[in-house]
C-alpha cells in the first residue's frame, strides 16, 4: 500500500510537469497558427489544461479551496472561447 | 481492500489521463487544418481532462470529490459546445477544409 501512494503522489507531480510542458507546446500552435480558428482552438485546450493543473496541485499542496478556482476557471474559459468565436463569426459582439 | 483497488484504479486513470492529453497536443500540432486540429483536441482533451479529475476524485474527500465531478461534467458539456461554435465560426468565415491527405502537407500545408 505504501509503495502505491508513493507512485500516486510521484505521479501527481510528474503529471502536472507534463502537462504545464504541453501547454507550452499548446502556446507555440498560439502563436505559429495560420488563422484566427487555430488560436481560439490552441486557447480552449490550454484553459482545459489549467484546470488539471490547478485540481493537481489543490491535491498536491492539500488546499481544497484550489478545486473552487479550478471551477470557476472552466466557467471563465468556456466564456472567452464562445465570445472570441462569436466575435471571428459576426464581426461585433451582438 | 477498497484502499488497493481505489489506489490502482486512480493510477491507471491517471496514466491513460495523460496519454490521452500528449495525444491531442501531437494533434493539435502535426495535423494540417483547423477542422482536423479540433477533431483531433477536442475530443483527447475532454477524455484526459475527465481521465485525471476522476482519479484525483477517488483519492479525496467527499466534498472535493463531488466538486471535482462537478468540474469533469461541465467540461464534457463545455468542451464539446465550445468546438462546435469555433468550426461553426471558421465554417462562415471561409477557412477552407483540406481536400486530399497527402504526406506532402508536412512540408507545404496546403491542399493538394
Amino acid at each position: 500500500m505504501e509503495v502505491l501512494e508513493s507512485v500516486f503522489e510521484s505521479l501527481k507531480v510528474y503529471g502536472t510537469v507534463i502537462v504545464m510542458i504541453l501547454v507550452f507546446f499548446c502556446l507555440g500552435r498560439a502563436i505559429v497558427g495560420p488563422g484566427a480558428p487555430d488560436r481560439v482552438t490552441a486557447i480552449n485546450i490550454i484553459g482545459t489544461k489549467t484546470v488539471v493543473i490547478i485540481a493537481l496541485l489543490s491535491l498536491i499542496y492539500g488546499y481544497d479551496y484550489y478545486v473552487d478556482i479550478s471551477m470557476v476557471y472552466a466557467l471563465m474559459a468556456f466564456i472567452a472561447t464562445v465570445g472570441v468565436a462569436k466575435y471571428m463569426e459576426k464581426g461585433a459582439l451582438e | 481492500m477498497w484502499p488497493y483497488i481505489s489506489m490502482v484504479l486512480s493510477i491507471i486513470l491517471m496514466l491513460s489521463g495523460l496519454f490521452f492529453l500528449s495525444v491531442g497536443v501531437v494533434g493539435l500540432i502535426r495535423l494540417p487544418d483547423t477542422y482536423t486540429r479540433l477533431h483531433a483536441t477536442t475530443k483527447c482533451d475532454t477524455m484526459g481532462a475527465g481521465l485525471v479529475l476522476l482519479a484525483l476524485a477517488l483519492q479525496s474527500d467527499f466534498t472535493v470529490a463531488a466538486k471535482l465531478i462537478i468540474i469533469t461534467v461541465f467540461i464534457w458539456v463545455t468542451n464539446p459546445t465550445a468546438a462546435h461554435v469555433i468550426a461553426k465560426a471558421a465554417w462562415i468565415t471561409g477557412f477552407p477544409p483540406i481536400k486530399k491527405f497527402d504526406r506532402d502537407f508536412i512540408d507545404g500545408g496546403d491542399e493538394k
